[in-house]
């Protein structure tokens, strides 16, 4: 690379108010941060110096044995999920995504989020049946056997509950983490067999229009999807990042309909009845059948929207004094592809194009990432996403003028004032470098 | 037939055959009957479909849920235990966060669904179908749906007419 494309960082031009840098600046394409060698001290914006190197203990002695399934390091023990029944007591349990401790695309399995309504069922993987009947030519059962000599697909997909991100309901700002507020959505590779494969295996009447789908909890929680969609790119899903689905996640087979609201992929899935009319299961004709202004109510919601948040820096996080950070998060649509994500450092009042992290898959999350340079004075950061669909995440103020929000704050993120929030989420940021969450 | 039309028809089937047999599907499912299915076929739909044989009265279903309901549900349907969900309210939903309860559905055959389904939450179909009517009309009752003295069975649980009906909006039609 020649010295002329090495710019210091004091050259990147800034796109956008308080200090946001152009993306071109992370993907090398002509713009170079500086390094302390080549542009000098002065142009580091974080250049300490140094203490004088030495071996630490662990580089003078051999480590610990090799185990046969790793764990993070001891020192990422606050790397977790947030509980909300640690006790096991008969009722839901949910378990939040930590996204202000992780970076990438992909959730590790182990932090995946969970929602299970009454417990993990221990379910012997030999002994579990698929039964798909109902408006079929031949009712079949499938073992995890039959299943796993399928022609498999594997795919990318986000999977996101449909109460995510409901504390932003509140009529003023709940203070959390990402993890608080969107915990409750997150991306894996899945693998499994196509529910339009086994569809063929049992032949459709006409007559079907919708199936339902239940699991082999003791709930029997089942939900009902246009057989449209199971015909399009549903999925019985076997393998999550490449090994098994994790027992909170479905083990051993779950329905997987990309970009639909994650209460109706259904985990443990054991029978799908195919129908002329939808069930009106307890789930869809309560919990997920909102309330919107004007004593009005919608039902089949179905999709996950177009929403983006940033992890990096959030709630939780502070920055340590001015200078140069990375601001990034997450993107991704129930309606395609992400195709922009718009950073924001001054509350929405100019906005600068983010860099994404390809490849974009559709119904996924992409990563995005913006360099900043830090003042120091007090800021305002959002992000905006558009999709391939052309929907584009609603400002707060656009989304409660037609969704509303409520009249007293928001006191727990398990309050689930309603469903499906998919605004624009912003990050205060004081000149200590604290953070909080805002309206903006 | 010809020589050469029986060698035609011949080719004929030879190509039909191999098309044919690229458009077979696996097939490693096992055949099952829907009679063999029904112990897991307990799904009923809003229009009465594969409602079970049974009825019951809101008289028949206050002592089964006094002593299988109420502890966490709360006498009555109302005053639940703490983190537990009351079954009573006023069918008003001014408010995004309003309560919902039963009066919310828009079809009873939801109610008697999930009761049959999934309730006693700690023993799950435990209930004979004649105590899902009869806790089903119950619940109505309470919530003065039906009248104290309405019997609820395969008939009449699909034909309540619930507070809400007919106000749900399908959010995004072209899905379906």
């Amino acid at each position: 690379m020649s010295t002329k494309e090495r710019r210091p960082i004091s050259h990147v031009p800034d796109v956008a108010g308080n200090g946001l840098l152009d993306r071109r600046a992370l993907l090398g394409r002509g713009i170079m941060f500086a390094g302390a060698t080549a542009a000098g001290a002065g142009a580091s914006l974080t250049g300490a110096a140094a203490e004088p190197l030495k071996d630490d203990p662990w580089s003078l002695t051999m480590g610990a044995a090799t185990p046969q399934r790793q764990e993070p390091s001891r020192f990422e023990k606050n790397v977790v999920r947030t509980l909300s029944n640690p006790n096991n007591e008969p009722r839901n349990s949910h378990a939040r995504t930590p996204h202000h401790l992780l970076q990438g695309t992909v959730t590790p399995a182990a932090l995946h989020f969970t929602i299970n309504h009454s417990g993990l069922p221990d379910i012997d993987p030999e002994k579990h049946r698929l039964v798909i009947h109902g408006l079929v030519r031949q009712p079949k059962i499938f073992s995890l056997e039959d299943l796993s000599r399928y022609p498999m697909v594997t795919r990318m997909g986000f999977l996101e509950c449909g109460g995510n991100s409901a504390p932003m309901f509140s009529n003023e700002p709940f203070q959390g983490t990402a993890q608080a507020l969107h915990g409750l959505v997150s991306n894996s590779e899945w693998t499994g067999v196509l529910l339009s494969t086994l569809f063929e295996e049992v032949g459709l009447d006409p007559k079907a229009k919708w199936f339902l789908a239940e699991g082999a909890d003791s709930l029997a929680l089942h939900r009902s999807v246009p057989v449209k969609k199971g015909l399009d790119d549903a999925m019985i899903a076997l393998y999550q990042n490449g090994e098994r689905l994790m027992p909170g996640n479905g083990y051993p087979m779950r329905l997987l309909l990309p970009g639909y609201q994650g209460n109706m992929n259904v985990k443990f899935v054991r029978r799908i009845k195919l129908l002329d009319q939808p069930s009106m299961s307890f789930y869809e004709a309560k919990t997920y059948s909102q309330i919107i202004p004007g004593d009005r109510y919608w039902k089949f919601h179905f999709l996950q929207e177009v929403k983006s948040f940033i992890t990096h820096p959030s709630f939780g996080h502070s920055l340590k004094g001015p200078g140069f950070y990375e601001i990034s998060g997450v993107a991704y649509s129930g309606t395609g592809r992400i195709t922009r994500v718009m950073v924001s450092a001054d509350g929405g009042k100019s906005w600068g194009q983010a860099a994404l992290q390809g490849p974009v898959y559709p119904q996924a999350f992409v990563r995005f990432r913006m360099p900043w340079r830090w003042d120091g004075q007090p800021v305002v950061l959002q992000s905006r996403a558009w999709d391939e669909a052309g929907n584009v995440q609603p400002t707060r103020s656009e989304f409660v003028a037609a969704r509303g929000e409520t009249q007293r704050p928001v006191a727990s993120p398990l309050a689930f004032p309603n469903q499906h929030y998919n605004s624009i989420t912003s990050w205060g940021i004081d000149s200590k470098g604290e953070i909080k969450h805002v309206y903006a | 037939m010809s020589t050469r039309s029986l060698l035609l028809s011949l080719a004929l089937t030879a190509v039909l055959g191999a098309g044919t047999a690229l458009a077979e599907t696996p097939g490693l499912g096992k055949n099952i009957t829907e009679n063999d299915i029904k112990p897991w076929n307990l799904d009923v739909l809003p229009d009465g479909t594969n409602m079970p044989p049974g009825s019951g009265t809101p008289a028949q279903g206050a002592p089964i849920y006094a002593q299988k309901c109420a502890v966490c549900h709360g006498e009555k349907g109302e005053k639940p235990a703490p983190g537990y969900a009351a079954l009573v309210s006023p069918p008003k939903f001014d408010r995004i966060d309003a309560f919902k309860s039963v009066t919310y559905y828009e079809f009873a055959t939801t109610l008697f669904d999930v009761i049959r389904r999934s309730m006693p939450f700690t023993t799950p179909r435990t209930l004979t179908d004649n105590e899902v009517y009869a806790v089903s009309a119950y619940i109505l009752s309470l919530n003065k749906i039906i009248g104290e003295n309405d019997v609820m069975d395969a008939q009449t649980l699909p034909k309540v007419k619930m507070p809400n009906a007919g106000k749900f909006i399908v959010r995004f039609p072209d899905r379906i």
